[in-house]
């Protein structure tokens, strides 16, 4: 094994990169949570949002477009859930399974002419001075638009919950939709609108894996993202930056088992390639034990205002 | 007399079903404090719902003012000058006090402008806060006031309270009524909803009283007698239980010593709590809710083990689970009937399987015998009068007495040698409570031991042979009933017990 | 405006309707993205819903296919149901359906070649256990850590996945298999093959189970305290508490039964319709059978019709994709939409929907 191959400057970029999905379609499914939502359907939102980036990606020749028209798409996909869940009252959990399985076969039927085909993907943004520093520059500062975005609307959703009275008002309905809905606030409208934004996250996700980390179709290329991306948000407690260590701390792993992979590590591959996933288990088990705090008091729960 | 501050006029609203208010008419004027009188499902919550814009009405028209007052949502109501603190708290458990006051605000200012205010306002009426202390961390008393500075931060001109004593200790509702005597000099008007004739004598200058969605009557309550407005409330005259107190029989149940760590976040651990109950004795257990309650309740029931605590007759049963305990004889009733007495989507046969199938046999080597559960369920129909179609129906479709009267029913007629109930006529209709109370004291008569839970500190006066309270998970030193008084019952529930501990 | 307001009471009438009108709607939908991909809708959903079962072409190779579809679907639903009831949300039944597989042919191949009665029953055995013990795992967390058993239970199909890779590749590769991955062919061992028991209805081993298991769930369900206790705790975890019910228990049965009815199924497939283990031997019956069980109400009889309805979507599918040329992701969306129509119809059961005049609900 040759492990003078592995370059930390390049690990950390490329790790950056390869969290920014997770970072992405987590922080939506943070604020879906902290109104009270669960929505399971992450990973069919984020596939979807992925094949439909790229087709946009591939017939426009445009990346930008392709991610707007995946934010959309998965907004949509997550309407249908909201549309369930809100105004028929169906169980979160089985609608959010559905919502996977739906957005599996949809993105493969829609996904079949793509396959094999390259996309154009987004040009490197070279923040001006910054990434001219040496290691740090390369490292932190040379990356697409996306990985600068999602940094920054981690610190948006940050101060929105913490500052902002709508951020306020959607803790509130996370906590006590009853209570909320006493003081005259609407649950239902509050809730439909962070199942979109979710929805939305979701789509740039599954397009950021799509359009910019590998960029090409494959059938449930995913593999698993949207779930881990639930299991962050658990490990996260709830907080905004929390999700971007956890994600960054996942990608950290991804990156070194595929490098170690390079490298011909003495691992088995396929204990290598389960790791990503054995770690989650490891990281929700600690989580728990500990107890989960700062979950939303109605995480879960149906809301039907009955007078 | 000026111009009313809000006139009701034909205020109707029907629900499928139900007509929860017919053509209910009257005034409230500034500086009054106007009581709501009624019994559970005489229609005063929609009534309110309706002046707070929770609820549009089918009919009948509202002004402030003298001009026309149609709130369409609660925000437009604050807007007006109406607030309201409601029976079941609408707080935030995980926010602090300042945010859940901003939560209820129409122009909340700055979260730390809004401290300041909110340590001023609170001082102001003698009920201090912390605007930063997590709500879920409050007492009862506490997240009251908590909901009342939310609603004079507003300068309301006319304040809403539902039921607002109901979780207090006598000294503290002296504070409450203080506060709202002082609000009252200042000029706002309060409607106040209790069913607890007394207070309202104390404090209202004026009463409307509500009978299945209609007004009966509106009177001056400090001229008219406890009696009448009972009367009035109910239509009818009322059973009051009776029974003859005859000696304790042997000690059957001993706890001793029993704590327990809380079994949540916002639960109460159980301190050292010790009393014994012999056989035709009824222990009273007061206290204001969320001081352990629950947790009592579970540790006796055998859904929580403890430690060599609990003995029956002589013998240690702390380490048994609920089904033992039943077979030995020990049931329970707990307090919440929806979800915990009883699962509201499954019917009644299948609810009385659920804590009958020991000692009604309806069991053989695990299989059910579904014949018997329906059997005894209609059983518990008959003798205590639930109204219902069938047995076959779900425990949802009841009304909250009749559910009620299912659930003691199923364990009073399972006769049992040790009953506990937590909130036996808890939203319950006075003559269901009545019949519920009497079915408790006869079961005493017979030769059981009793531990009644209860908020109501007029049942548990009317009951009980014993009485003592539950403070933060402590319970008090045990008193006979006979010759106790509000004050001494006050101390009891606030928890100054500790010097009386030697002496029990 | 729509109102919903809550029935007194379930109707009886709806929790046997929805899933008609469900497949009626899906139909509908599945006809109008059918059109959109350019076939006929009705002779679409003809293909998919009738040919296979009564068309005198197809009609004779697709009809034990239904049996051999179904089996696994319902097996692995039966068990799913089990945990659905009882409020435990287990999604991972693709990994124990893969372990139970790699178990069961493990078995097989280690006595190879020795023929004996007695392998298929241990294979069986074998199959069971590495499904139970895989199910087990989220129980373990969740009972002892209060872990996520939904987030487990689905990790684990990934590390499951990659397990299979390797053995298919490695330890149980073919050695006379020319170096392809991929086991030796269970089905062409006399000792280890999973056969049809009556020839030519696809009424194989596995099937034989699924329909035991069918009448064990009813029975258990409706007629024993121990099913009482799984509805207990899914509708009122307090109330089941009151009852003495021991919530620990309830999770390690749920999972652990979901876990050997899923592994059996994966031994059963492996040693029979499969044959071997390769690396995506697995189609995805433990998420398909997700569908099954909803689709049956969790209703151990509604899980069997369910069951072979869901067969009909495979074979028609196939049918469909070879006749028609559309997509078998077509199916897959097909299943799903299936799912959510049943959810969204879902709200009759338990609501009554009023039109009312502007009243804010």
């Amino acid at each position: 094994m040759d492990l003078s191959s592995i370059n930390p400057a390049l690990l950390i970029a490329s790790l950056m990169v390869s969290a920014t999905p997770i970072l992405l379609a987590a922080l939506g499914e943070l604020v879906v949570e902290k109104t009270g939502v669960l929505n399971l359907g992450v990973e069919g939102m984020m596939i979807t949002g992925a094949i439909c980036g790229f087709a946009i990606g591939v017939n426009t020749g445009s990346p930008v477009l392709g991610f707007m028209f995946a934010a959309m798409s998965g907004a949509l996909l997550s309407l249908a859930f909201g549309i369930l869940t809100q105004y028929l009252l169906s169980n979160q959990v089985a609608t959010g399974l559905g919502l996977t399985l739906v957005g599996l076969g949809l993105s493969s039927l829609i996904g079949k002419p793509y396959e094999g085909i390259k996309s154009p993907t987004l040009q490197k943004m070279e923040l001006p001075i910054l990434s001219d520093i040496p290691i740090v520059g390369p490292m932190l500062f040379s990356h697409d638009p996306m990985v600068y975005f999602s940094v920054a609307l981690v610190a948006a959703t940050w101060a929105v919950l913490k500052y902002t009275r709508a951020g306020l008002i959607l803790r509130a309905v996370g906590e006590s939709h009853d209570a909320a809905h006493a003081l005259g606030y609407k649950v239902v409208r509050i809730r439909i609108l962070a199942i979109l934004f979710g929805g939305a996250c979701a789509g740039l996700a599954g397009a950021y894996i799509s359009l910019v980390r590998v960029p090409q179709w494959t059938e449930g290329m995913t593999a698993g993202a949207g779930w881990i991306a639930l299991a962050i948000v658990v490990f996260a407690s709830w907080k905004p930056w929390r999700v971007l260590i956890g994600a960054y701390l996942f990608g950290g792993v991804t990156v070194l088992q595929l490098n170690l992979q390079a490298a011909g590590a003495k691992v088995p591959i396929e204990v290598l390639s389960m790791s990503p996933y054995l770690i989650t288990i490891a990281v929700l088990v600690i989580i728990s034990a500990r107890g989960n705090h700062g979950a939303p008091a109605a995480l879960g729960k149906i809301f039907h205002a009955s007078q | 007399m000026s111009d009313p501050l809000l006139r009701l006029s034909g205020l109707t609203k029907a629900y499928p079903g139900v007509v929860a208010n017919s053509d209910v008419s009257f005034d409230i004027h500034a500086g009054e404090v106007h009581a709501l009188l009624g019994e559970n499902g005489a229609g005063k919550s929609t009534l309110v719902k309706m002046i707070y814009g929770l609820v549009k009405p089918d009919t009948g028209r509202m002004t402030l003012n003298s001009a026309p007052f149609a709130p369409s949502a609660p925000s437009a109501a604050r807007l007006s000058g109406v607030a309201m603190v409601f029976q079941h708290f609408s707080l935030f458990d995980a926010l602090n006090v300042a945010e859940n006051i901003a939560l209820g605000m129409e122009n909340a200012p700055k979260q730390r402008d809004l401290a300041a205010k909110i340590k001023e306002v609170s001082n102001q009426y003698g009920l201090p806060l912390d605007p930063y202390m997590r709500v879920g961390d409050l007492s009862a008393g506490e997240r009251q006031r908590v909901e009342i500075i939310r609603c004079l931060l507003q300068n309301p001109k006319l304040l809403i309270m539902d039921e607002p004593t109901s979780v207090l200790t006598p000294q503290e509702v002296e504070i409450l009524f203080k506060t709202l005597r002082q609000l009252k000099a200042e000029g706002t008007a309060i409607l106040y909803i209790s069913h607890k004739l007394e207070e309202i004598r104390s404090l209202c200058d004026t009463a409307t009283i509500l009978r299945l969605g209609q007004k009966v009557a509106t009177c001056t309550p400090a001229d008219t007698s406890a009696k009448e407005l009972a009367e009035m409330m109910v239509g009818e005259t009322l059973h009051v239980p009776e029974r003859a107190t005859g000696a304790f029989g042997d000690v059957i149940l001993d706890v001793k010593d029993l704590s327990l760590r809380a079994p949540t976040e916002f639960g109460t651990a159980l301190k050292n709590v010790t009393f014994k109950v012999r056989a035709r004795e009824i222990l009273g257990i007061g206290g204001v809710a969320g001081n352990g309650q629950d947790e009592l309740l579970g540790a006796l029931s055998g859904e929580v083990s403890s430690n060599n605590t609990v003995s029956l007759r002589g013998s240690d049963i702390s380490k048994l689970g609920p089904q033992q305990r039943r077979a030995l004889g020990v049931l329970a009733a707990p307090e919440e009937r929806l979800g915990h007495a009883a699962v509201p989507d499954m019917s009644l046969s299948e609810n009385a399987l659920l804590s009958a199938a020991v000692r009604k046999d309806m069991m053989r080597f695990g299989f059910v015998n579904w014949g018997k559960a329906k059997l005894y369920a209609e059983h518990v129909i008959n003798e205590f009068d639930v109204r219902t179609p069938g047995a076959g129906n779900a425990a949802r479709s009841l009304s909250g007495g009749n559910l009620q009267k299912f659930v003691i029913g199923r364990e009073v007629l399972q006769y049992p040698d040790v009953l506990i109930v937590n909130q036996p006529t808890w939203g319950v209709d006075a003559s269901a409570a009545a019949a519920i109370r009497q079915s408790l004291m006869d079961l005493a008569e017979k030769g059981a031991a009793l531990v009644v839970i209860s908020q109501d500190l007029d049942e548990l006066m009317e009951i009980s042979d014993h009485f003592a309270a539950l403070n933060e998970g402590r319970l008090s030193s045990i008193r006979p009933v006979q010759g106790l008084n509000v004050e001494e019952i006050g101390l009891m529930m606030g928890g100054v017990h500790d010097s009386m501990e030697g002496a029990a | 405006m729509i109102r919903l307001e809550k029935r007194a009471q379930p109707s009886q009438f709806w929790t046997f309707a929805t899933p008609f009108l469900a497949v009626v709607l899906t139909m509908i939908v599945g006809g109008i993205m059918f059109a959109a991909l350019g076939s006929d809708p009705f002779e679409a959903i003809r293909t998919i819903f009738w040919d296979p079962l009564f068309s005198e072409q197809f009609a004779a190779y697709s009809r034990p296919q239904l049996l051999v579809k179904a089996g696994p679907l319902i097996l692995i639903a039966i068990g799913l149901s089990m945990g659905f009831k009882a409020g435990i949300w287990n999604i991972g039944a693709e990994g124990q359906y893969i372990i139970g597989a790699i178990c069961g042919a493990g078995m097989g191949l280690a006595f190879y070649p020795i023929e004996s009665v007695l392998i298929f029953p241990l294979m069986i055995l074998a199959g069971a256990l590495g499904g139970w013990a895989w199910a087990i795992i989220p129980a373990v967390l969740k009972t002892r850590f209060g872990t996520n058993e939904i987030l487990v239970s689905l990790m684990l199909v990934y590390v499951a996945e990659a397990l299979l890779a390797s053995v298919a590749s490695g330890l149980l590769k073919n050695p006379d298999g020319m170096g392809f991955p991929g086991s030796r062919n269970l089905a062409q061992i006399p000792s280890t093959a999973n056969l049809e028991i009556i020839q030519g209805t696809g009424m194989h081993y596995g099937v034989l189970t699924a329909f035991i298991a069918v009448v064990f769930a009813y029975v258990l369900l409706s007629r024993h305290m121990l099913g009482f206790q799984i509805r207990l705790t899914g509708e009122a975890p307090r109330a089941a508490r009151f009852a003495g019910v021991n919530p620990t228990r309830i999770v390690f049965l749920c999972l652990g039964l979901a876990g050997t009815l899923a592994g059996m199924a994966g031994m059963y497939e492996v040693s029979g319709p499969a044959g071997q283990i390769t690396i995506d031997f697995n189609s995805g019956y433990g998420f398909t059978a997700i569908i099954v069980a909803f689709l049956g109400r969790l209703h151990p009889i509604g899980i069997l019709f369910a069951g072979l309805l869901m067969a009909l979507t495979y074979i028609g599918g196939e049918l469909a994709s070879l006749m028609l040329g559309i997509p078998s992701a077509a199916i897959q969306l097909f299943q799903g939409m299936l799912l959510f129509f049943l959810l969204a119809t879902d709200v009759f059961i338990s609501f009554r929907i009023r039109l009312t005049s502007g009243e804010a609900a």
